[in-house]
């Protein structure tokens, strides 16, 4: 490796540029998506606006994108089967969650939103995300140091179980602080021995609503933050599964025991995988506790949370980061879709009401794909990578060279 | 002028009560080629994965050049220039072939997670001077034209090629071969010798094989060393083995004999 090879693809400026270029088109194109998304509220009369209804799922899809790409690097890129995704996402939904609301009842006294995008409240959203992202990439190494002793089933039954008590810890939290007098009295965390010689426990930082869900957190994701960290998500997975790094992920998936035997340091990097995937699944769960009408409450965070977000990944295709995206598209959409079949032409009437039944088509649709394509729609490969884009892509070579 | 490049001192394990392999010695002289037979369940691949860290042996110790690897994990050893093959091959099928090879040559990459993330100019030259390597790697063993292709796609014999390329990848100073000619015709085998030894001479290794074709291993082995029942019964240039009693005993039986 003495040798360097230096051209005009290696020199220092494009280096800079085609590493951030890709974050800031992203940048670009989620403040675009927001500003639509504000034009069309205050037009909904207009042709070119899209029903308020629709910005709300593709919210939804934006943070589900999160949870499915993330989750991909642990059960896609080095395949170990965690079923415990939904445990970060209510780790990092919760501590953000309370950063934000008692933060917001400490600086400013209320929970009211606090000044518009860029104003200082989303400054201390940012920050909650991120911390609510590393407690969660904590618990992720946590949770990946049984997986280097345990495989296949073992492991899905200790990630479920990881699941399962975080919820049920979540579930014994103290109710909220409603008012600012309240918070300041509380403190962080106090320990009191009572008088018939139990212990109590209170303070805001266990004050999160318990069985009821955590209401009243202020509600600051917006297309703008859901995609912009949508984006963010994508280019890291990407880039991971580009590098040889990436490659190493998966090549422990592939073969562990030829993996080890070629150097690669199969625990380090499965733990790794892991506190990248809760990282992220944190900061979609942080996402979704300020989403606009949802309230982040134990009893939703169950572990069949966690199973849609590996049927997304399972049916996106193991390790392809486009099928896990087109696969959350499309889960998302379906049920919605499902509730009315009107929009099927020629369809008889008497068959547009399926509501009812839609749960069970849903599943039916899934087992055809699997049946289909035991692989997932994409297997490891990504969008452009398949043969109708690769033949497309030599199509046009072919004109670009012929003028 | 003679250097050790690998050596085995007392190794034993057992498994349950079955001693797989007991008191074995071995000594790998830099740049020769050494040869490792024995009949089936003789422990001949318990060796192997001895040696490169699979198991760890309750008994006895392993030095690789100066260094004892004993107790090590397999890819610290890897790490250290030790690389293998394996008897039912064993790539990464769904990775391309040449992402086979570029992830054992990972191996010695500084690049961590942080600069592969902001693809700094660094990791790039990195990544390219990696992926060179690799295709070089694979021009030797022909596969250049198959770089694209998933490594479950190739048939047998290059599939084998592909294991040894990608060992070599990991930059070895010591190359344990598994059977490297299991499955190959008289013609191909032929090949593999003149490219085995190609390759000692080219990337100045050490070679340790495993081989039934006993053609092969006389022919190229200058020593051999023979196990039977987790136990070396004789060791020594290919003539001496060829007439040894007990080696000829191990594989063919005691002649019956009619004392009437």
């Amino acid at each position: 490796m003495s040798e360097q090879p230096r051209d005009a693809w290696t020199s220092t400026p494009v280096i800079w540029l085609r590493s951030i270029l890709p974050w800031l088109v992203g940048g670009v194109l989620a403040f675009a998506l927001y500003r639509y998304g504000m034009w069309s509220e205050s037009n909904q009369g207009s042709r070119l606006a899209m029903p308020i209804f629709h910005f709300k799922i593709l919210s939804l899809i934006g943070i589900n994108a999160i949870m499915a790409v993330s989750l991909n690097v642990v059960n896609g890129y080095t395949g170990q089967f965690s079923l415990g995704h939904v445990g970060f996402m209510a780790i990092g939904g919760y501590v953000s969650g309370a950063l934000t609301y008692y933060g917001s009842m400490i600086l400013w006294q209320s929970t009211a939103i606090h000044g518009e995008l860029f104003g200082g409240g989303d400054f201390l959203f940012l920050g909650a995300l991120l911390c609510g992202g590393l407690v969660a990439a904590l618990a992720g190494y946590v949770v990946g140091l049984p997986s280097l002793r345990l495989r296949g089933d073992y492991l899905a039954i200790v990630t479920l179980g990881f699941g399962e008590i975080v919820r049920l810890i979540l579930t014994l939290t103290r109710p909220i602080k409603k008012t600012a007098e309240e918070v300041s009295q509380a403190g962080l965390l106090s320990i009191t021995h009572n008088a018939n010689g139990s212990w109590a426990l209170d303070g805001w930082m266990i004050s999160v609503g318990g069985a009821l869900g955590f209401d009243g957190i202020p509600k600051y994701t917006n297309l703008f933050w859901i995609y912009l960290l949508c984006f963010a998500t994508i280019i890291f997975c990407y880039r991971l599964k580009q590098s040889v790094l990436g490659k190493a992920f998966v090549s422990i998936r592939e073969d562990e025991v030829a993996a080890e035997a070629m150097g690669v340091p199969t625990t380090r990097y499965k733990v790794l995988a892991f506190v990248i995937a809760a990282f992220f699944g944190g900061v979609g769960g942080g996402l979704f506790a300020h989403e606009v009408g949802i309230l982040i409450s134990p009893p939703e965070m169950n572990f069949l949370k966690s199973v849609d977000y590996v049927i997304m990944v399972v049916l996106g295709g193991m390790g392809s980061i486009s099928g896990a995206v087109l696969a959350a598209i499309a889960l998302t959409i379906l049920p919605e879709l499902l509730r009315d079949l009107s929009w099927i032409p020629f369809l008889p009437k008497a068959l547009h009401d399926v509501s009812d039944y839609r749960l069970i088509i849903y599943a039916l649709i899934l087992i055809c794909v699997m049946i289909m394509r035991p692989q997932g729609l994409m297997g490891i490969k990504e969008i452009w990578e398949v043969r109708p884009a690769l033949w497309l892509r030599a199509k046009l070579a072919r004109k670009e060279k012929s003028p | 002028m003679s250097e050790v490049a690998l050596q085995a001192r007392g190794v034993s394990i057992s498994f349950g009560g079955l001693k797989a392999v007991s008191g074995f010695d071995l000594t790998l002289e830099k740049g020769s080629l050494q040869g490792l037979i024995g009949p089936n369940g003789a422990g001949k691949t318990t060796l192997f994965n001895l040696v490169t860290g699979v198991y760890t042996p309750s008994e006895g110790t392993i030095h690789l050049g100066s260094q004892r690897i004993d107790g090590m994990r397999p890819h610290q050893i890897t790490r250290r220039g030790l690389a293998r093959t394996f008897q039912n091959i064993r790539l990464f099928p769904d990775l391309r072939v040449i992402d086979n090879v570029m992830v054992a040559a990972q191996t010695h990459m500084k690049h961590g997670l942080v600069p592969t993330i902001l693809r700094t100019g660094g990791y790039r030259r990195e990544q390219l001077a990696i992926e060179r390597r690799a295709r070089e790697l694979l021009s030797i063993f022909n596969l250049q034209g198959l770089a694209g292709e998933q490594a479950k796609n190739l048939p047998y014999g290059h599939q084998r090629r592909l294991e040894m390329a990608r060992a070599l990848a990991t930059d070895p100073k010591v190359l344990l071969l598994d059977e490297p000619a299991a499955g190959m015709n008289p013609q191909e085998k032929l090949g593999l010798a003149s490219l085995i030894a190609k390759l000692r001479k080219e990337f100045d290794l050490t070679i340790l094989l495993i081989e039934h074709d006993m053609g092969l291993v006389m022919d190229i082995c200058e020593q051999i060393t023979v196990l039977d029942y987790g136990v070396v019964i004789a060791s020594g240039p290919p003539k001496k083995i060829q007439n040894d009693p007990r080696v000829i005993e191990a594989y063919l039986g005691t002649p019956m004999t009619n004392e009437e």
